[in-house]
């Protein structure tokens, strides 16, 4: 495998995982305060689209990205009023966000853009380079050459690990997720505390939207979180619920997802379905030979 | 019960009226658009006949998500048991050799029942000996039963002539029959009607119906009352991914005739909404089955004449269960069905 095709696999794995990573963290958090959000592949879809419209209509991508993130925390409090506030199903509420996203996106798609087929493109985000560091071969483009949302989440993975771990926001987060009932009697405002981390979930995946339509493809294609949120979901499993575990397999699954358009170049002789399908599957096997041990908190879902 | 009729019918009208507003302010005109999809779906034999074709896959698999809802399982792999259950349809039925149709056709639909109850009972025996939740199972399950018919598509399953990736067309001793010539309307329509009171039976007057629904409020009580808790879970998936599995076989037996990527354009998941709205009871399924089949009919004629994309369907169906869900309080620790 010569250096060239490795530098650029290792680009595209990263980029590829940045958006899964910031929908897994914020799934991470919610589920850390026992609430599993199955629309994290809707509020994808809602950040890109809100982050394409919105830099195409200003030509300034800083204040997509600005105003994605706050209409992200929206989202994420219109999920909580559902499940929290009105105490509707979690998963119920989950599959409509998904049906939402792209019922809305869909149409304001092409009420605004017509359907010209033509892919409308914004300007692209030039990369923050670090100087030397972003010459290293190999992993030097993929890690020192990015944006600011590329680096932000690779930020944010040490910052929640001392938040969840070392804070006394994150015991409450965690108190809630294990056991509702005492965390409150110990004096946790649960609701709070769950309203918070949906905000801050719907807040990392309008990141993670953006991410995809304004810094990796600078556009936006109907349908284009196609199964991120999903795979997201898979993530969090497969790391164990803890913020590195996330990160490892964010950056596994996108390399998985980055061999697949690679894959020929390589010379593989396996169908490129096999890595599509790979996270599930590792999920599945995690799941069913450590189902004792994957960190899940008791009253996830309840 | 008739309480919860009319929330369901105050919740349709909010979904309509929220797609009227997007429609409002993406500068559209919602009574045309309306208008135009109620005389697509509504207004010629030919538009009903649609409706008839686009709800009998959401009555099938509306059915199964119900069932599976009632015992409190959370199945949201209807698309992929419905998928897995179509794939197994087109396997037997261009491999097998000639038969007459009087066997060809059960034996489609039956190999269809079993593709989705396998893919079923995957989730179910991971939930039963490991434990695994079957909210991430079955979602897992969908997208590789979808990564697997795609492969099957491009490889195995081709057709013949190599051209396309999609199976061979099924011969015609595995299809459906018509009911008019000229429509696409088949006998499927008749046995998805005829599942509707068969489920209803099952649930409300057979003792397997009152163990799922026991288990649904409270799998605990239930299992110290002495039911088998553990043998109805596995029994509703299964029976819950076999009715997904033929929708599939339905689907693919008598509309499309192939296998193909993207085959199923999201029955499974509409089948949640269609589930929901319907309280998970067998007849209000029914009703919410023709009513997103009325959408999902007249929303390319509202495309054609009026100018509204045909996903607005989508935000109506999420949006009607927004409004189920501000209307009812429900405890959050009452995960299962009533």
């Amino acid at each position: 495998m010569n250096l060239e095709i490795t530098t650029a696999l290792a680009t595209a794995a990263v980029a590829m995982a940045v958006p899964l990573l910031y929908a897994a963290l914020g799934e991470l958090l919610a589920e850390k305060a026992g609430i599993i959000n199955i629309g994290l592949e809707g509020f994808l879809l809602l950040g890109a689209f809100s982050a394409f419209a919105i830099a195409h209509a200003s030509g300034s991508n800083s204040a997509a990205v600005l105003a994605t993130l706050l209409l992200g925390g929206l989202w994420g409090l219109c999920f909580a009023y559902f499940v929290v506030t009105r105490g509707a199903n979690q998963i119920v509420v989950g599959t409509a966000l998904n049906l939402f996203a792209v019922g809305l996106t869909g149409i304001l798609y092409r009420a605004q853009f017509g359907v010209t087929g033509s892919a409308l493109s914004i300007r692209p985000t030039p990369p923050l380079e670090i100087p030397v560091l972003a010459n290293l071969p190999i992993v030097g483009r993929a890690l020192f050459s990015q944006t600011l949302l590329g680096y932000g989440c690779m930020i944010l993975v040490p910052v929640i690990a001392f938040v969840l771990m070392r804070t006394r926001t994150g015991l409450e987060l965690r108190m809630t997720g294990e056991d509702p009932r005492a965390a409150a009697i110990q004096g946790v405002d649960v609701r709070r505390i769950r309203i918070s981390a949906l905000v801050v979930c719907g807040i990392l995946c309008a990141a993670g939207g953006s991410f995809l339509a304004i810094d990796y493809t600078h556009t936006f294609v109907e349908g284009m979180s196609s199964g991120r949120g999903f795979i997201a979901l898979a993530i969090v499993i497969v790391g164990r619920r803890h913020p590195y575990g996330v990160l490892g397999a964010a950056l596994f699954f996108g390399f998985a997802t980055a061999l697949q358009f690679h894959f020929q170049a390589l010379a593989f002789d396996v169908p490129f379905q096999f890595f599509l399908i790979l996270p599930y599957v590792a999920t599945l096997v995690v799941l069913a030979f450590n189902a004792g041990n994957t960190n899940a908190p008791a009253a996830l879902g309840k | 019960m008739k309480s919860r009729a009319i929330t369901s019918v105050l919740a349709a009208a909010a979904g309509l009226l929220a797609g009227a507003l997007v429609i409002l302010l993406t500068g559209g005109d919602p009574i045309a658009a309306y208008t135009a999809l109620a005389y697509g779906a509504m207004g010629s034999g030919y538009g009903w006949s649609e409706v008839a074709v686009k709800s009998c896959p959401l009555i099938v698999t509306g059915l199964a998500v119900a069932l599976a809802f009632r015992a409190g399982l959370w199945n949201i792999g209807a698309e992929g048991q419905l998928v897995g259950g179509a794939v197994l349809a087109v396997f037997f039925a261009t491999r097998t050799p000639h038969l007459p149709s009087i066997i060809g056709v059960p034996a489609t639909l039956l190999a269809a029942a079993t593709g989705g109850a396998l893919i079923a009972g995957i989730a179910a025996i991971l939930k039963l000996e490991r434990g695994v939740d079957e909210v991430i199972s079955t979602i897992m399950l969908n997208f590789i039963v979808l990564g697997v018919v795609g492969y099957l598509v491009h490889g195995p399953l081709m057709e013949s002539s190599g051209n396309y990736p999609q199976s061979d067309a099924l011969p015609t001793f595995a299809r459906l029959p018509r009911l008019f010539s000229g429509y696409r309307v088949h006998v499927g329509l008749a046995g998805a009607l005829a599942l509707v009171p068969a489920t209803a039976f099952v649930l409300y007057r057979t003792r397997f119906g009152y163990v799922i629904r026991a288990t649904g409020s409270n799998p605990i009580a239930t299992k110290i009352a002495g039911f088998a808790v553990d043998r109805c879970i596995l029994a509703t998936f299964v029976a819950s991914g076999a009715l997904a599995g033929l929708a599939g076989g339905m689907e693919v037996a008598s509309v499309t005739y192939r296998m193909y990527d993207n085959f199923s354009p999201g029955y499974g998941y509409t089948a949640i909404a269609v589930a929901i709205l319907g309280r998970l009871d067998p007849w209000g399924v029914l009703a919410a089955a023709l009513m997103f089949g009325v959408l999902e009919a007249g929303s390319a004629s509202m495309q054609r004449v009026a100018g509204v994309s045909a996903v607005l369907v989508s935000l109506i169906q999420a949006c009607v269960i927004f409004a189920l869900a501000a209307f009812e309080y429900q405890r959050a620790s009452d995960r299962g069905g009533p």
